[in-house]
């Protein structure tokens, strides 16, 4: 069972920014040892509040940002510099807002066959557009309703479709997929998020799923990290963490999201953090200034990760020592 | 029932953008044959999906008209120590005088509108100057940081430039800015978009505690039926313009009629259940080319003869539950000959 191959493998992976001038320069780690692993079809969902680093971990899996420290290995090792196109072939990704993914002034055609010819997929033109109409009609649509016209003239839920469609010509085992219903309206956010658990099921595909929406992360994925402040609080299979949350910050995450039933409306009031970057910087547990059970050495030292019940939890309220 | 007195209504309210294209005429229906009757004391919210004139409605209820946008038709009434004051028929300079202090606006992406270079506290006075005369700078500092305080905000904040808070901050500060002056209506257009999930708790907490503190009317448009479900009393569904759907909170939770009501609560998941969840089938419907007779009859799978060709009233289904479908105005019978 353990011989079972991992498809991405993230090892300690830092990412350190420098703000400020030189007199007065402040490091933050925006990522701080930051491990875990994708298995072939699976949809693994990393959470948390903006502001936690977690698209600065999908930045460095593509390569738009290089790591401080730390490895991540794609089908078990470190893709070199030549081998750009056999590592994004393999690895597509689709952003928060469709209707900036798009050049306005383009027609949306343009950037299917563009894909197809950066990565030589087909011979001729009519090779090309067979290929886009078979991958447009996985997301619902076809080329004839797409062909020859503008991003004005669809809707936000179709241009994040067809943005998906674009991802999928490649045939890539893994999707990362930042934020991808945040901007899309509720009544159809369900048919994307329905769309990427077919895509598992059916293309036998991988989802890194990166969001703050709780709620459709427990709908459809299998493991979920929940991040604060550069550090993973929280990691292992979604019915476990989002269910019965062990960390303070997991069970503030669930209890913010407000539940579709009035009769379940919030009571009492929550602490905020007001300015992020001291939390960042903040010794010991990052948490430690909003949590309800704070003691003296969640201020001193940073937990450790150990293994609650098959779930990793960063809290000392664990530590037996 | 002092509680149930009306603040704010409307008649047949119509607001149209007409966009004059190289000679083609092209007119959006955004806010079409709206009547609303908003109470004393309550959260009234607005639901739809984007697109489907929830912010034209605000902005023609605040009395925000600018060319393209244009008022066709109806009224908009404000009850004002009992008495009815028709918005269009005031001038301008009466208009103004009513904002902030009577009706204020909370716009979309309220975070982003501080003056970046100057500290908010300077923000404050402005606000506070083009309103009260006679105070000296000290006093109106005093009654910000008073204000502050008792909404539950940091008062340091006040000495911070915009760019120092976080965006859920700015969210907040803007928020508790709208209120100051003791407004009886307040107008929040998607106050917790683009927020991620704590932050959207603080923002909602914010406006609950505001609407306790004044106990005043806040009118609230958002798509996010989560929020709808924790902070509204009385919610109105919005589609193509029309409100097609209206009742108390709880009543459109636990008892949907209208189709597209009954997508928009069952296609959201919810914890402890992955069952399989279906969206509204198709699209949002353009405004410049509304289907005939129910708009949103393509998109309806009960759709029947008369859905294609006349669009349905807003009728009182008991329990004041307004509905706007011939399905449930038609009775069983028709559901039944569907079915069959």
């Amino acid at each position: 069972m353990q011989k079972m191959q991992l498809f991405l493998e993230i090892k300690n992976l830092t990412k350190e920014f420098f703000l400020g001038s030189i007199i007065s320069r402040q490091k933050i780690t925006a990522v701080d040892n930051v491990s875990f692993n994708i298995k072939p079809t699976e949809i693994f969902t990393l959470a948390g509040e903006s502001g936690c680093g977690k698209t600065t971990v999908a930045r460095m899996i593509l390569g738009f940002e290089e790591p401080t420290s730390g490895a991540i290995l794609y089908k078990g090792r470190r893709p070199k510099k030549g081998e750009k196109v056999w590592f994004t072939q393999g690895m597509q990704t689709i952003f928060q807002n469709p209707f900036e993914t798009f050049n306005p002034l383009r027609k949306v055609d343009c950037y299917l066959f563009e894909t197809v010819q950066n990565y030589k997929l087909a011979r001729d033109n009519k090779e090309a557009q067979e290929l886009i109409d078979r991958k447009l009609k996985s997301v619902g649509l076809s080329f004839e309703e797409v062909s020859g016209r503008y991003p004005s003239e669809f809707s936000g839920g179709q241009l994040q479709r067809i943005s998906i469609a674009r991802s999928l010509l490649t045939a890539p085992s893994l999707l990362i997929a930042d934020e991808p219903v945040s901007m899309v309206d509720a009544s159809i956010r369900m048919s994307i998020v329905n769309l990427f658990k077919n895509l598992e099921e059916e293309l036998s595909m991988s989802v890194l799923y990166i969001t703050h929406d709780l709620a459709t992360a427990y709908y459809m994925s299998g493991q979920i990290a929940i991040m604060f402040r550069g550090n993973i609080m929280e990691m292992g299979p979604v019915e476990k963490v989002l269910m019965n949350p062990k960390h303070p910050y997991t069970k503030l995450l669930r209890e913010s999201i407000p539940e579709v039933d009035p009769s379940k409306k919030w009571r009492g009031e929550i602490a905020f953090s007001n300015i992020e970057h001291e939390e960042y910087l903040r010794e010991g547990c990052k948490f430690a200034g909003r949590c309800p059970r704070t003691m003296d050495i969640c201020k001193r030292e940073a937990p450790k990760a150990i293994y609650v019940d098959g779930v990793l939890v960063k809290c000392h309220l664990y530590c037996s020592d | 029932m002092a509680d149930d007195m009306s603040v704010l209504t409307t008649q047949n309210l119509k607001s149209f953008y007409v966009l004059n294209i190289y000679g083609a005429k092209k007119v959006v229906k955004a806010v079409d044959k709206v009547d609303l009757e908003i109470r004393e004391n309550e959260i009234y919210g607005i639901a739809g999906e984007s697109g489907c004139g929830k912010t034209t409605l605000l902005k023609t209820l605040y009395g925000l008209i600018k060319p393209p946008l244009r008022l066709i038709d109806g009224k908009v009434f404000y009850v004002r120590d009992g008495q009815e004051i028709d918005i269009y028929s005031l001038s301008k300079e009466e208009r103004r005088k009513l904002r902030w202090e009577y009706i204020a606006y909370i716009p979309q992406g309220a975070m982003s509108v501080f003056n970046p270079v100057i500290k908010l506290k300077e923000t404050y006075r402005d606000f506070l100057d083009s309103h009260l005369t006679g105070k000296t700078k000290e006093e109106v500092f005093d009654m910000a940081r008073e204000h502050i305080n008792k909404l539950g905000l940091p008062v340091k904040i006040l000495d911070a430039y915009p760019h120092q808070l976080s965006g859920g901050m700015r969210q907040r500060v803007a928020i508790a800015l709208a209120a100051l002056l003791k407004p009886r209506i307040i107008f929040a257009d998607e106050p917790t978009t683009a927020l991620d999930v704590v932050v959207q708790r603080g923002v909602i907490q914010l406006l609950k505690g505001i609407q306790e503190i004044l106990g005043n009317t806040i009118v609230l448009v958002t798509h996010d039926m989560g929020v709808h479900a924790n902070l509204t009393d009385r919610l109105g569904i919005m589609y193509a313009g029309k409100i097609i759907e209206e009742a108390i909170t709880e009543e459109i939770f636990g008892n949907p009629l209208h189709p597209y009501t009954k997508y928009l609560i069952n296609s959201l998941p919810k914890f402890g259940d992955t069952g399989s969840r279906e969206s509204v089938p198709g699209n949002p419907p353009s405004l410049v080319s509304i289907p005939s007779g129910c708009s949103f009859h393509p998109r309806c799978p009960y759709a029947f003869a008369i859905c294609t060709e006349q669009m349905p009233e807003l009728f009182d289904a008991g329990n004041h539950h307004k509905v706007a479908c011939w399905l449930i105005k038609e009775g069983k019978d028709a559901k039944d000959a569907i079915v069959s």
